[in-house]
């Protein structure tokens, strides 16, 4: 697919690839290679210019507005910034995720309690962001991408934001996530966390693939 | 069994969770909402009065040209005779029902019966000033201006006919006058509707701008257009609906102090007050249905 803007800039050019159910990827790249259009195709933000995107049964060729909102249903998606509302606790938080879709009370609790055990945060619950520590805040930005049982995480630069200890904290605890069934597609800079994932890696440079792990070592062996 | 159910639980969720929101908007900015309520009240108010004033016109309208009747005065010292034969002959034309011979001392007596404040000066008269007359009616289908005109002329060539008078003219009059108070009541609640549409508009820009960063994530955890949407709408219909009933009681209140001091006057019917209400419901919609569209492809 490509994708360029109005203002003429060319995010991607021609990048192809194929993620598999449960895989792991990282995107890597410098500042401005198109990490983050990839992540914006994928969850429908943009649509490609040329080519198309395909996630589960979805298929920009002829996705209508109604099935952004249900395919966004099915993706989990966590930010550099984690994007939370200030106005409430870490639970009402990641309530919120369920709520949009018309959940049940009833439904919504024990689900909300359950992704707050697993990203470990059940003690911190009733806490407001402004109460919660970096890495707490994007815990429970990931408990929020949880909730809706995705089949895919989309990961925007997630310890972009956070020092080495909690940076690991939350890659263990996406690993763990991975482990769980969930495919995993990761923006980063953190090219530590590269090396020590062992994952497939994609590389983009302006736009373009300029390497897939998962491709160049069939081409090796 | 279990799907139908669930789906009623959701769509009871989300209208739940739309009037909880749309009401925290009220919490928000509480006088911006009670502006727009009351700009909806005024508007209605000022439309709807004229919709009165149109009915009881229209009612007052239709009995008079149910009464229409042409009156003949007759030159003073006409006799009996020749009034008679005339009442024969006139109830021979195609359009009359039937024609009444009137005399003075009968026109007098009805005038002392009618206007009982006046009555001391009817009885100061040495002579009785009022002269005798002939009332036509006209049968069904003939009450029109124009049958009504063409009557009076032939009765105007009686050569004993002083004067001839037909309500004619006041209905035309009337119904000029229902005409440009119609328009002017028209023109002053179609400001006002139009000054309480910007007045929601304003205030769910606002709400909108206010609420940006949850939009936001609401779309980005699936919230559909329409669950977006829906607060804002249910906003613009308890305030369209908030304004129709004030307009109604308004309406009430200016409808009794007209029945107690003026005249005997008919009040809107349930469904007709209903309508009312039914309208500001719309207008509320149509406001903020329109504003949210604007406002909410810039979030
Ligand atoms: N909405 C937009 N309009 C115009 N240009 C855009 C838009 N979004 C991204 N771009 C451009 O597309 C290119 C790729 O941007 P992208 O955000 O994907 O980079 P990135 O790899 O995520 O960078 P970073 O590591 O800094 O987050 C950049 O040159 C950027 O300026
Ligand atoms: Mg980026």
């Amino acid at each position: 697919m490509s994708k360029s803007f109005p203002s003429g800039t060319v995010a991607l050019r021609d990048a192809s690839f194929h993620v598999a159910k449960g895989e792991f990827v990282f995107l890597t790249g410098h500042s401005g290679a198109g990490k983050s259009t990839v992540l914006r195709l994928i969850y429908a933000e943009h649509l490609p210019t040329k080519g198309r995107v395909h996630v589960s049964g979805f298929s920009t060729d002829k996705l209508k507005r109604r099935e952004i909102s249900r395919l966004r249903r099915r993706l989990g998606i966590v930010f550099q910034d984690f994007r939370l509302l200030e106005d409430r606790s870490a639970e009402k938080n990641v309530a919120f995720a369920l709520e949009v879709t018309g959940a049940k009370r009833s439904v919504i609790v024990p689900k909300v309690m359950r992704v707050l055990a697993q990203v470990g945060l059940t003690a911190k619950a009733r806490n407001f962001p402004s109460e919660l520590s970096g890495g707490e805040l994007q815990r429970v930005a990931i408990a929020r991408a949880l909730v809706n049982d995705p089949f895919v995480l989309l990961a925007d630069e997630p310890t972009g934001n956070l020092d080495e200890r909690a940076s690991r904290g939350v890659f263990r605890l996406i690993r763990d996530i991975n482990a769980n069934g969930t495919a995993v597609v990761m923006a980063t800079h953190n090219l530590d966390l590269v090396r020590e994932g062992g994952y497939r890696t994609i590389e983009l440079e302006q736009g373009a693939i300029v390497f897939d792990s998962a491709v160049d070592e069939q081409v090796a062996s | 069994m279990i799907q139908p159910l669930t789906n009623r639980w959701q769509a009871e969720n989300r209208m739940n969770h739309a009037i909880r929101e749309a009401l925290l908007v009220f919490r928000r900015w509480p006088a911006l909402s009670v502006l727009s309520v009351t700009t909806i009240a005024f508007a209605l108010f000022v439309a709807s009065l004229y919709s009165l004033v149109v009915i009881n016109l229209h009612r007052t309208l239709q009995s008079i040209e149910e009464r229409v009747e042409i009156v003949v005065y007759l030159l003073r010292g006409t006799p009996v005779e020749v009034a008679t034969v005339a009442v024969r002959e006139i109830e021979a034309f195609p359009e009359v029902a039937s024609a009444l011979y009137v005399t003075a001392a009968e026109a007098l007596r009805r005038a002392q019966a009618e206007l009982v404040e006046f009555q001391g000066i009817f009885s100061e008269f040495e002579t009785n000033p009022l002269p005798a007359s002939l009332e036509v009616r006209l049968r069904p289908g003939f009450r029109g201006s124009d049958a009504v005109r063409t009557v009076a002329e032939r009765l105007r060539a009686y050569n004993f006919a002083e004067d001839v008078q037909y309500g004619g003219e006041w209905v035309a009059k009337l119904d000029r006058l229902r005409n440009i108070g119609g328009i002017v009541g028209l023109l002053i609640g179609g400001a006002f509707a139009m000054a309480s549409i910007i007045i929601i508009g304003t205030t769910i820009r606002m709400a909108v701008m206010q609420r940006a960063p949850e939009i936001a994530i609401m779309r980005l955890v699936g919230a559909t257009d329409g669950f977006i949407r829906r607060p804002f709408l249910v906003e613009g219909c308890i305030k369209g609906a908030l304004g129709g009933a004030a307009a109604l009681g308004l309406c009430y209140a200016a409808f009794a102090a007209i029945n107690a001091f003026l005249f005997q006057a008919q009040f809107f019917t349930t469904a007709q007050s209903a309508l009312l209400v039914g309208v500001g419901t719309a207008l509320g919609l149509l406001a903020s249905a329109t504003s949210v569209r604007k406002h909410l492809h810039r979030v």
